[in-house]
Protein backbone atom coordinates (compact mmCIF):
# COMPACT_ATOMS: atom_id res chain seq x y z
CA UNK A 1 0.00 0.00 0.00
CA UNK A 2 1.07 3.78 -0.16
CA UNK A 3 0.18 6.27 2.33
CA UNK A 4 -0.70 10.27 2.34
CA UNK A 5 2.78 11.25 1.69
CA UNK A 6 3.66 8.95 -1.39
CA UNK A 7 0.15 10.43 -2.53
CA UNK A 8 1.14 13.68 -2.00
CA UNK A 9 4.73 13.40 -3.53
CA UNK A 10 2.77 12.51 -6.80
CA UNK A 11 0.69 14.98 -6.92
CA UNK A 12 3.35 17.74 -6.60
CA UNK A 13 5.48 15.82 -9.11
CA UNK A 14 2.60 16.28 -11.38
CA UNK A 15 1.73 19.43 -10.63
CA UNK A 16 4.80 21.46 -9.82
CA UNK A 17 7.80 19.33 -11.77
CA UNK A 18 6.20 18.54 -15.15
CA UNK A 19 5.81 14.92 -14.51
CA UNK A 20 4.07 13.21 -17.44
CA UNK A 21 4.09 10.49 -20.00
CA UNK A 22 5.76 12.22 -22.96
CA UNK A 23 4.60 10.04 -25.69
CA UNK A 24 2.20 7.05 -26.14
CA UNK A 25 3.11 5.62 -29.60
CA UNK A 26 1.26 3.03 -31.96
CA UNK A 27 3.87 1.42 -34.12
CA UNK A 28 2.17 -0.05 -36.96
CA UNK A 29 3.39 -2.90 -39.10
CA UNK A 30 2.47 -1.39 -42.87
CA UNK A 31 4.00 -4.64 -44.59
CA UNK A 32 0.52 -5.84 -45.74
CA UNK A 33 0.02 -2.83 -47.48
CA UNK A 34 1.69 -3.34 -50.40
CA UNK A 35 0.03 -3.41 -53.78
CA UNK A 36 0.85 -3.36 -57.24
CA UNK A 37 1.02 0.59 -57.33
CA UNK A 38 1.80 3.47 -55.45
CA UNK A 39 -1.74 4.45 -55.70
CA UNK A 40 -3.22 1.55 -54.17
CA UNK A 41 -0.57 0.91 -52.05
CA UNK A 42 -1.07 4.38 -50.67
CA UNK A 43 -4.81 3.98 -50.09
CA UNK A 44 -4.42 0.80 -47.90
CA UNK A 45 -1.60 2.42 -45.73
CA UNK A 46 -3.84 5.35 -45.22
CA UNK A 47 -7.16 2.93 -44.34
CA UNK A 48 -4.65 0.71 -41.97
CA UNK A 49 -3.24 3.36 -40.28
CA UNK A 50 -7.09 4.96 -39.43
CA UNK A 51 -8.13 1.69 -38.40
CA UNK A 52 -5.61 0.41 -36.50
CA UNK A 53 -5.00 4.06 -34.39
CA UNK A 54 -8.50 5.12 -34.67
CA UNK A 55 -9.03 5.02 -31.01
CA UNK A 56 -5.01 5.67 -29.65
CA UNK A 57 -6.14 9.93 -29.02
CA UNK A 58 -9.37 9.14 -27.26
CA UNK A 59 -7.73 6.14 -25.02
CA UNK A 60 -4.54 8.22 -24.13
CA UNK A 61 -6.50 10.94 -23.38
CA UNK A 62 -9.05 8.47 -20.68
CA UNK A 63 -5.92 7.70 -19.03
CA UNK A 64 -5.09 10.68 -18.91
CA UNK A 65 -8.07 11.65 -17.04
CA UNK A 66 -8.08 8.41 -14.89
CA UNK A 67 -4.52 8.29 -13.63
CA UNK A 68 -4.52 11.61 -13.56
CA UNK A 69 -1.04 12.08 -15.20
CA UNK A 70 -0.74 14.42 -18.26
CA UNK A 71 -0.37 12.26 -21.46
CA UNK A 72 1.77 15.08 -23.46
CA UNK A 73 1.84 13.14 -27.16
CA UNK A 74 0.76 10.37 -29.01
CA UNK A 75 1.71 9.11 -32.10
CA UNK A 76 2.53 6.62 -34.45
CA UNK A 77 5.32 4.89 -35.82
CA UNK A 78 5.61 2.77 -38.95
CA UNK A 79 7.60 0.13 -40.79
CA UNK A 80 10.31 2.11 -42.63
CA UNK A 81 8.16 3.19 -45.92
CA UNK A 82 11.66 2.57 -48.34
CA UNK A 83 9.85 -1.10 -47.58
CA UNK A 84 6.72 -0.21 -48.81
CA UNK A 85 7.58 1.97 -51.77
CA UNK A 86 10.30 -0.89 -53.00
CA UNK A 87 9.17 -1.61 -56.55
CA UNK A 88 7.70 2.24 -57.14
CA UNK A 89 10.19 4.54 -55.14
CA UNK A 90 10.17 7.29 -56.84
CA UNK A 91 6.39 8.04 -56.07
CA UNK A 92 7.27 6.94 -52.06
CA UNK A 93 5.53 10.72 -51.95
CA UNK A 94 2.26 9.26 -52.34
CA UNK A 95 2.69 7.20 -49.62
CA UNK A 96 4.10 10.42 -47.56
CA UNK A 97 1.26 12.10 -48.37
CA UNK A 98 -1.09 9.26 -47.53
CA UNK A 99 0.35 9.36 -43.85
CA UNK A 100 0.44 12.75 -43.22
CA UNK A 101 -3.42 13.04 -43.78
CA UNK A 102 -3.45 10.18 -41.78
CA UNK A 103 -2.11 11.75 -38.56
CA UNK A 104 -3.96 15.00 -39.43
CA UNK A 105 -7.31 12.95 -39.36
CA UNK A 106 -6.21 11.39 -36.25
CA UNK A 107 -5.14 14.18 -33.97
CA UNK A 108 -1.91 13.05 -33.59
CA UNK A 109 1.30 15.24 -33.29
CA UNK A 110 3.59 13.24 -35.03
CA UNK A 111 3.97 10.07 -37.54
CA UNK A 112 7.50 8.65 -37.90
CA UNK A 113 8.56 5.97 -39.77
CA UNK A 114 9.45 7.69 -44.07
CA UNK A 115 12.63 5.74 -43.06
CA UNK A 116 15.62 3.51 -44.65
CA UNK A 117 17.92 1.25 -43.49
CA UNK A 118 21.18 1.13 -45.09
CA UNK A 119 23.70 0.40 -42.48
CA UNK A 120 25.33 -2.33 -44.75
CA UNK A 121 24.82 -0.39 -48.22
CA UNK A 122 22.64 1.35 -50.44
CA UNK A 123 19.89 -0.40 -52.75
CA UNK A 124 18.81 1.35 -56.18
CA UNK A 125 15.76 1.65 -54.89
CA UNK A 126 16.88 3.10 -51.50
CA UNK A 127 19.19 5.33 -53.15
CA UNK A 128 16.06 6.93 -55.19
CA UNK A 129 13.83 6.75 -52.13
CA UNK A 130 16.68 9.06 -49.76
CA UNK A 131 16.33 11.75 -52.95
CA UNK A 132 12.48 12.20 -52.16
CA UNK A 133 12.50 13.11 -48.36
CA UNK A 134 13.79 16.53 -48.83
CA UNK A 135 10.45 17.41 -51.24
CA UNK A 136 8.36 15.26 -48.80
CA UNK A 137 9.20 17.00 -45.73
CA UNK A 138 8.52 20.27 -47.38
CA UNK A 139 5.48 19.01 -48.32
CA UNK A 140 4.07 17.33 -45.19
CA UNK A 141 3.87 18.29 -41.64
CA UNK A 142 3.42 15.91 -39.14
CA UNK A 143 5.64 12.86 -41.01
CA UNK A 144 8.84 12.70 -39.63
CA UNK A 145 11.83 10.45 -41.58
CA UNK A 146 15.07 8.47 -40.32
CA UNK A 147 18.25 6.74 -42.07
CA UNK A 148 19.91 4.20 -40.67
CA UNK A 149 23.79 4.74 -41.92
CA UNK A 150 26.02 2.61 -39.77
CA UNK A 151 25.40 -0.20 -36.83
CA UNK A 152 28.05 -1.71 -34.92
CA UNK A 153 27.43 -4.83 -36.57
CA UNK A 154 28.18 -3.94 -40.05
CA UNK A 155 30.41 -0.65 -40.00
CA UNK A 156 29.17 2.39 -40.95
CA UNK A 157 27.82 3.47 -44.95
CA UNK A 158 29.53 5.83 -46.06
CA UNK A 159 28.18 6.58 -49.58
CA UNK A 160 25.28 6.99 -47.44
CA UNK A 161 26.70 9.32 -44.81
CA UNK A 162 27.90 11.70 -48.01
CA UNK A 163 24.31 11.72 -49.68
CA UNK A 164 22.92 12.25 -46.25
CA UNK A 165 24.85 15.57 -45.98
CA UNK A 166 23.18 17.15 -48.82
CA UNK A 167 19.34 15.52 -48.01
CA UNK A 168 19.70 18.22 -45.11
CA UNK A 169 20.73 21.09 -46.77
CA UNK A 170 18.29 20.47 -49.28
CA UNK A 171 15.69 19.99 -46.67
CA UNK A 172 16.68 22.93 -45.00
CA UNK A 173 16.41 25.16 -47.98
CA UNK A 174 13.24 23.49 -49.27
CA UNK A 175 11.78 24.48 -45.84
CA UNK A 176 13.75 27.96 -45.43
CA UNK A 177 10.64 30.08 -44.84
CA UNK A 178 10.58 28.32 -41.46
CA UNK A 179 14.13 28.52 -40.02
CA UNK A 180 14.53 24.90 -42.45
CA UNK A 181 12.08 23.40 -39.73
CA UNK A 182 12.06 20.25 -42.54
CA UNK A 183 15.58 19.59 -40.60
CA UNK A 184 13.92 18.90 -37.71
CA UNK A 185 11.88 16.21 -38.84
CA UNK A 186 14.98 14.45 -39.98
CA UNK A 187 17.25 12.12 -38.12
CA UNK A 188 20.57 10.21 -39.53
CA UNK A 189 21.45 7.42 -37.08
CA UNK A 190 23.45 5.04 -36.35
CA UNK A 191 22.16 1.66 -34.73
CA UNK A 192 18.75 2.39 -34.92
CA UNK A 193 16.35 0.62 -32.83
CA UNK A 194 13.09 -0.73 -34.29
CA UNK A 195 10.65 0.11 -31.13
CA UNK A 196 11.73 3.69 -30.49
CA UNK A 197 8.33 5.98 -29.42
CA UNK A 198 10.29 9.29 -29.58
CA UNK A 199 10.35 11.27 -33.03
CA UNK A 200 11.62 12.15 -34.87
CA UNK A 201 13.85 8.87 -34.75
CA UNK A 202 10.16 6.33 -34.30
CA UNK A 203 10.15 3.58 -37.04
CA UNK A 204 8.35 0.39 -36.16
CA UNK A 205 11.08 -2.25 -37.26
CA UNK A 206 9.97 -5.79 -39.32
CA UNK A 207 10.73 -7.82 -36.44
CA UNK A 208 7.86 -6.05 -34.23
CA UNK A 209 4.36 -7.75 -34.23
CA UNK A 210 1.62 -6.58 -35.98
CA UNK A 211 0.40 -3.55 -33.47
CA UNK A 212 2.08 -2.69 -30.65
CA UNK A 213 2.67 0.79 -27.94
CA UNK A 214 5.65 1.64 -26.91
CA UNK A 215 5.81 4.69 -24.37
CA UNK A 216 7.77 7.07 -23.54
CA UNK A 217 8.02 8.60 -20.19
CA UNK A 218 9.49 11.78 -19.07
CA UNK A 219 10.86 13.96 -15.55
CA UNK A 220 13.93 15.93 -15.93
CA UNK A 221 11.76 18.23 -13.16
CA UNK A 222 11.67 16.21 -10.98
CA UNK A 223 14.78 14.33 -11.01
CA UNK A 224 16.04 18.50 -10.66
CA UNK A 225 13.85 18.15 -7.61
CA UNK A 226 14.60 15.61 -5.94
CA UNK A 227 18.20 16.51 -6.30
CA UNK A 228 17.67 20.09 -4.38
CA UNK A 229 16.82 17.93 -1.22
CA UNK A 230 20.87 16.48 -0.97
CA UNK A 231 22.72 19.31 -2.17
CA UNK A 232 25.60 18.37 0.16
CA UNK A 233 25.19 13.98 -1.01
CA UNK A 234 28.45 12.78 -2.54
CA UNK A 235 28.00 11.33 -5.81
CA UNK A 236 27.06 8.02 -5.00
CA UNK A 237 24.16 9.00 -3.00
CA UNK A 238 23.32 11.36 -5.58
CA UNK A 239 22.86 8.38 -7.79
CA UNK A 240 20.50 6.38 -5.90
CA UNK A 241 18.36 9.72 -5.62
CA UNK A 242 17.73 9.65 -9.49
CA UNK A 243 17.82 6.30 -9.17
CA UNK A 244 14.89 5.82 -6.89
CA UNK A 245 13.31 8.87 -8.84
CA UNK A 246 13.79 7.05 -12.10
CA UNK A 247 12.06 4.02 -10.68
CA UNK A 248 8.89 5.98 -9.76
CA UNK A 249 8.51 7.71 -12.96
CA UNK A 250 8.97 4.99 -15.07
CA UNK A 251 6.55 2.64 -13.13
CA UNK A 252 4.07 5.20 -14.15
CA UNK A 253 5.06 4.49 -17.68
CA UNK A 254 4.89 0.76 -17.33
CA UNK A 255 1.14 1.40 -15.79
CA UNK A 256 0.19 3.82 -18.70
CA UNK A 257 1.50 1.46 -21.46
CA UNK A 258 -0.01 -1.54 -20.26
CA UNK A 259 -3.25 0.02 -20.03
CA UNK A 260 -3.25 1.77 -23.10
CA UNK A 261 -1.79 -1.65 -24.69
CA UNK A 262 -5.03 -3.21 -23.46
CA UNK A 263 -7.31 -1.08 -24.26
CA UNK A 264 -5.99 -0.39 -28.11
CA UNK A 265 -5.75 -4.15 -28.80
CA UNK A 266 -2.21 -4.02 -29.19
CA UNK A 267 0.85 -5.72 -27.55
CA UNK A 268 2.94 -4.15 -24.80
CA UNK A 269 5.97 -3.01 -26.36
CA UNK A 270 8.52 -1.40 -24.16
CA UNK A 271 8.76 1.69 -22.06
CA UNK A 272 11.49 3.89 -22.84
CA UNK A 273 13.35 4.89 -19.93
CA UNK A 274 13.80 8.68 -20.42
CA UNK A 275 14.32 11.88 -19.78
CA UNK A 276 13.05 14.17 -21.98
CA UNK A 277 13.14 17.78 -21.84
CA UNK A 278 10.82 20.40 -22.91
CA UNK A 279 11.63 24.38 -23.59
CA UNK A 280 9.49 24.87 -20.54
CA UNK A 281 11.36 26.25 -17.28
CA UNK A 282 11.68 23.31 -14.86
CA UNK A 283 11.67 20.40 -17.18
CA UNK A 284 15.53 20.73 -18.15
CA UNK A 285 18.30 17.72 -18.23
CA UNK A 286 20.94 20.64 -18.42
CA UNK A 287 19.57 21.97 -15.15
CA UNK A 288 19.75 18.56 -13.28
CA UNK A 289 23.78 18.70 -14.29
CA UNK A 290 23.80 22.34 -12.86
CA UNK A 291 21.99 21.04 -9.57
CA UNK A 292 24.89 18.25 -9.56
CA UNK A 293 27.16 20.94 -8.74
CA UNK A 294 28.44 22.33 -12.57
CA UNK A 295 27.92 26.07 -12.82
CA UNK A 296 26.74 25.88 -16.46
CA UNK A 297 26.02 23.21 -18.62
CA UNK A 298 28.77 22.55 -21.30
CA UNK A 299 31.99 22.96 -18.49
CA UNK A 300 34.00 20.70 -17.14
CA UNK A 301 33.13 17.76 -15.60
CA UNK A 302 29.69 17.85 -17.73
CA UNK A 303 30.65 14.41 -19.60
CA UNK A 304 30.89 13.07 -16.22
CA UNK A 305 27.64 14.21 -14.58
CA UNK A 306 25.94 13.19 -17.63
CA UNK A 307 27.30 9.73 -17.60
CA UNK A 308 26.26 9.24 -14.21
CA UNK A 309 22.57 10.57 -14.88
CA UNK A 310 22.03 8.57 -17.82
CA UNK A 311 23.40 5.27 -15.82
CA UNK A 312 21.16 5.95 -12.78
CA UNK A 313 18.26 6.05 -14.97
CA UNK A 314 18.50 3.31 -16.48
CA UNK A 315 19.15 1.55 -13.46
CA UNK A 316 16.01 2.58 -11.74
CA UNK A 317 14.27 2.67 -14.80
CA UNK A 318 15.05 -1.28 -15.89
CA UNK A 319 13.80 -2.18 -12.09
CA UNK A 320 10.68 -0.65 -12.94
CA UNK A 321 9.39 -1.64 -16.19
CA UNK A 322 8.91 -5.70 -17.23
CA UNK A 323 10.10 -4.19 -21.09
CA UNK A 324 12.55 -1.59 -21.65
CA UNK A 325 13.70 -0.61 -25.17
CA UNK A 326 13.81 2.53 -27.41
CA UNK A 327 16.68 4.94 -26.87
CA UNK A 328 16.23 4.72 -22.84
CA UNK A 329 18.18 7.66 -21.11
CA UNK A 330 18.55 11.46 -20.91
CA UNK A 331 18.03 13.93 -24.09
CA UNK A 332 20.24 16.45 -24.60
CA UNK A 333 18.31 18.64 -27.71
CA UNK A 334 19.35 21.66 -27.48
CA UNK A 335 16.62 23.36 -28.85
CA UNK A 336 14.47 21.77 -26.47
CA UNK A 337 15.92 22.42 -23.24
CA UNK A 338 15.89 25.74 -21.53
CA UNK A 339 19.62 25.15 -19.92
CA UNK A 340 21.34 24.28 -23.01
CA UNK A 341 19.37 26.90 -25.27
CA UNK A 342 21.16 29.43 -22.84
CA UNK A 343 24.38 27.73 -22.42
CA UNK A 344 24.19 27.29 -26.47
CA UNK A 345 23.44 31.42 -26.54
CA UNK A 346 25.91 32.52 -23.76
CA UNK A 347 28.94 30.29 -25.59
CA UNK A 348 29.01 27.94 -22.94
CA UNK A 349 28.32 24.84 -24.11
CA UNK A 350 30.19 23.85 -27.82
CA UNK A 351 29.33 21.27 -30.69
CA UNK A 352 32.73 19.48 -29.66
CA UNK A 353 31.64 18.84 -25.67
CA UNK A 354 28.14 18.15 -27.37
CA UNK A 355 29.59 15.51 -28.80
CA UNK A 356 31.54 14.18 -25.96
CA UNK A 357 28.45 14.10 -24.34
CA UNK A 358 26.48 11.96 -26.70
CA UNK A 359 29.37 9.44 -25.64
CA UNK A 360 27.54 8.53 -22.56
CA UNK A 361 24.24 9.12 -22.81
CA UNK A 362 20.62 8.53 -24.96
CA UNK A 363 21.27 9.34 -28.97
CA UNK A 364 23.16 12.36 -30.32
CA UNK A 365 23.51 15.59 -31.66
CA UNK A 366 19.71 16.52 -31.51
CA UNK A 367 18.58 19.78 -32.59
CA UNK A 368 21.33 22.06 -32.82
CA UNK A 369 21.16 24.77 -35.11
CA UNK A 370 24.37 25.82 -37.23
CA UNK A 371 25.26 28.26 -40.07
CA UNK A 372 22.91 27.86 -43.39
CA UNK A 373 26.03 28.34 -45.20
CA UNK A 374 27.78 25.19 -43.62
CA UNK A 375 29.02 22.79 -46.52
CA UNK A 376 27.22 19.60 -46.93
CA UNK A 377 29.91 17.67 -46.75
CA UNK A 378 30.63 19.38 -43.55
CA UNK A 379 27.40 17.71 -42.29
CA UNK A 380 28.30 14.29 -43.42
CA UNK A 381 31.51 14.68 -41.53
CA UNK A 382 29.49 15.52 -38.40
CA UNK A 383 27.38 12.72 -39.52
CA UNK A 384 30.06 10.08 -39.62
CA UNK A 385 31.78 11.59 -36.47
CA UNK A 386 28.46 10.49 -34.83
CA UNK A 387 27.92 7.18 -36.22
CA UNK A 388 31.43 6.33 -35.57
CA UNK A 389 30.89 6.96 -31.63
CA UNK A 390 28.12 4.65 -32.00
CA UNK A 391 29.72 1.81 -33.93
CA UNK A 392 32.88 1.82 -31.72
CA UNK A 393 30.58 1.98 -28.52
CA UNK A 394 27.59 -0.24 -29.57
CA UNK A 395 25.30 2.58 -28.73
CA UNK A 396 22.45 4.58 -31.13
CA UNK A 397 24.24 7.67 -31.92
CA UNK A 398 21.84 10.14 -34.08
CA UNK A 399 22.31 13.40 -35.91
CA UNK A 400 19.44 16.35 -36.31
CA UNK A 401 21.06 19.45 -36.92
CA UNK A 402 19.28 22.56 -38.75
CA UNK A 403 21.56 24.06 -41.24
CA UNK A 404 19.37 27.66 -40.72
CA UNK A 405 19.30 29.02 -44.04
CA UNK A 406 20.60 32.57 -43.88
CA UNK A 407 21.66 32.13 -40.77
CA UNK A 408 25.07 33.04 -38.89
CA UNK A 409 26.71 32.21 -35.62
CA UNK A 410 24.77 34.62 -33.25
CA UNK A 411 21.54 34.13 -34.98
CA UNK A 412 18.62 32.26 -33.63
CA UNK A 413 16.19 30.27 -34.85
CA UNK A 414 12.37 29.36 -33.47
CA UNK A 415 9.84 26.58 -34.33
CA UNK A 416 7.68 26.95 -31.55
CA UNK A 417 6.06 23.99 -29.10
CA UNK A 418 8.10 21.78 -27.72
CA UNK A 419 10.93 22.22 -31.19
CA UNK A 420 11.54 25.10 -29.57
CA UNK A 421 14.35 28.06 -30.65
CA UNK A 422 18.02 27.20 -30.49
CA UNK A 423 20.68 29.35 -31.39
CA UNK A 424 23.01 29.24 -34.07
CA UNK A 425 26.46 27.53 -33.25
CA UNK A 426 29.61 27.29 -34.53
CA UNK A 427 31.37 24.65 -36.57
CA UNK A 428 34.72 23.72 -37.62
CA UNK A 429 35.97 25.34 -40.49
CA UNK A 430 38.24 22.83 -41.56
CA UNK A 431 37.41 20.83 -45.34
CA UNK A 432 36.01 17.54 -44.71
CA UNK A 433 35.12 16.55 -48.33
CA UNK A 434 37.94 14.61 -49.28
CA UNK A 435 37.34 12.63 -46.52
CA UNK A 436 33.66 11.98 -47.78
CA UNK A 437 33.74 12.10 -51.17
CA UNK A 438 36.27 8.99 -50.90
CA UNK A 439 32.64 7.03 -49.79
CA UNK A 440 32.59 3.39 -49.44
CA UNK A 441 31.83 1.46 -46.21
CA UNK A 442 33.61 1.93 -42.84
CA UNK A 443 34.20 -1.94 -41.88
CA UNK A 444 32.77 -2.93 -38.75
CA UNK A 445 34.76 -2.73 -35.60
CA UNK A 446 37.25 -6.34 -34.71
CA UNK A 447 34.66 -6.45 -31.43
CA UNK A 448 31.73 -7.14 -34.16
CA UNK A 449 32.44 -10.67 -33.94
CA UNK A 450 30.46 -12.11 -31.59
CA UNK A 451 29.47 -15.12 -33.12
CA UNK B 1 -12.55 0.88 -8.79
CA UNK B 2 -11.00 2.19 -5.68
CA UNK B 3 -9.63 5.67 -6.59
CA UNK B 4 -7.55 8.28 -4.47
CA UNK B 5 -9.37 11.84 -4.09
CA UNK B 6 -6.78 14.56 -2.75
CA UNK B 7 -7.91 18.02 -1.59
CA UNK B 8 -5.11 20.39 -1.41
CA UNK B 9 -5.41 24.14 -1.10
CA UNK B 10 -4.99 26.79 2.00
CA UNK B 11 -7.32 25.36 4.67
CA UNK B 12 -10.61 26.81 5.38
CA UNK B 13 -13.59 25.47 6.90
CA UNK B 14 -16.37 22.77 5.32
CA UNK B 15 -14.31 21.35 2.82
CA UNK B 16 -14.94 17.59 4.47
CA UNK B 17 -18.43 18.40 4.94
CA UNK B 18 -18.51 19.57 1.01
CA UNK B 19 -16.94 17.18 -0.77
CA UNK B 20 -18.35 14.21 1.29
CA UNK B 21 -21.78 15.31 0.48
CA UNK B 22 -20.62 15.46 -3.10
CA UNK B 23 -19.66 12.22 -3.36
CA UNK B 24 -22.36 10.86 -1.05
CA UNK B 25 -24.93 12.44 -3.99
CA UNK B 26 -22.90 10.29 -6.53
CA UNK B 27 -23.36 6.74 -4.82
CA UNK B 28 -19.34 7.07 -3.88
CA UNK B 29 -18.21 5.16 -0.97
CA UNK B 30 -16.08 6.98 1.16
CA UNK B 31 -13.39 3.95 2.58
CA UNK B 32 -10.57 6.53 4.50
CA UNK B 33 -10.19 9.37 5.16
CA UNK B 34 -6.80 11.56 6.29
CA UNK B 35 -5.81 14.97 6.04
CA UNK B 36 -2.35 16.84 7.01
CA UNK B 37 -1.66 20.65 7.08
CA UNK B 38 1.98 21.27 5.40
CA UNK B 39 2.93 24.69 6.40
CA UNK B 40 -0.54 26.51 5.08
CA UNK B 41 -1.24 24.06 2.96
CA UNK B 42 -4.19 22.15 3.78
CA UNK B 43 -3.95 18.46 2.53
CA UNK B 44 -6.79 15.76 2.42
CA UNK B 45 -6.82 12.53 0.92
CA UNK B 46 -9.56 10.17 0.29
CA UNK B 47 -9.69 6.10 -0.25
CA UNK B 48 -13.03 6.13 -2.29
CA UNK B 49 -14.72 3.16 -4.11
CA UNK B 50 -16.29 4.35 -7.60
CA UNK B 51 -17.77 0.81 -8.34
CA UNK B 52 -21.59 2.09 -7.77
CA UNK B 53 -21.02 5.97 -8.87
CA UNK B 54 -24.14 7.32 -10.72
CA UNK B 55 -21.67 9.13 -13.29
CA UNK B 56 -18.53 7.64 -15.49
CA UNK B 57 -14.90 7.97 -14.22
CA UNK B 58 -14.17 11.01 -16.11
CA UNK B 59 -16.93 13.21 -15.67
CA UNK B 60 -16.89 12.50 -11.89
CA UNK B 61 -13.23 13.76 -12.12
CA UNK B 62 -14.09 16.41 -14.37
CA UNK B 63 -16.84 17.43 -11.82
CA UNK B 64 -14.68 17.76 -8.65
CA UNK B 65 -12.17 19.33 -10.57
CA UNK B 66 -15.00 22.36 -10.77
CA UNK B 67 -16.17 21.99 -7.49
CA UNK B 68 -12.69 22.50 -6.51
CA UNK B 69 -12.38 25.93 -8.68
CA UNK B 70 -15.45 27.03 -6.63
CA UNK B 71 -13.90 26.60 -3.17
CA UNK B 72 -10.69 27.88 -3.95
CA UNK B 73 -9.30 24.17 -4.01
CA UNK B 74 -7.18 22.03 -5.79
CA UNK B 75 -9.10 18.54 -6.38
CA UNK B 76 -8.18 15.34 -8.15
CA UNK B 77 -10.10 11.81 -8.44
CA UNK B 78 -7.28 9.63 -9.36
CA UNK B 79 -7.03 5.74 -10.05
CA UNK B 80 -5.45 4.18 -7.21
CA UNK B 81 -3.11 2.06 -9.24
CA UNK B 82 -1.17 5.41 -10.64
CA UNK B 83 -0.16 5.36 -6.80
CA UNK B 84 0.88 1.70 -6.36
CA UNK B 85 2.41 1.92 -8.97
CA UNK B 86 5.01 4.82 -8.19
CA UNK B 87 5.50 3.76 -5.02
CA UNK B 88 5.59 -0.24 -4.13
CA UNK B 89 8.12 -2.34 -5.49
Amino acid sequence: MFNKFDVLETIEMIEKEHLDIRTVTMGISLLSCIRATAKETAQAVRDTVLKKAEHLVKTAEDLSREFGIPIVNKRVSVTPVSLITAAFPAQSGLVARALDDAANELGIDFLGGYSALVHKGTADYEQTFLNTIPEVLAATVRLCSSVNVGSSRSGINMDAVSVMGGIVKETAALTANADGIGCAKLVVFCNAVEDNPFMAGAFHGTGEADTVVNVGVSGPGVVQHALKFVPEADLTDAAEVIKRTAFKITRAGQLVAKEAAKRLGARFGIVDLSLAPTPARGDSVAHILEELGLSVVGCHGTTAALAMLNDAVKKGGVMASSRVGGLSGAFIPVSEDIGMIESAAAGNITIDKLEAMTCVCSVGLDMIAIPGDTPASTISAIIADEAAIGMINNKTTAVRVIPAPNKKVGDEVSFGGLLGRAPVMPVHGGDSSKFIQRGGLIPAPIHSFKN
Amino acid sequence: MRAVVTVTGSDKRGIIAKVSGFLFERNVNIEDISQTVLGEQFAMIMMVDTSDSSIDFSALALDLENMGKEIGMNIRLQHEAIFSAMHNV
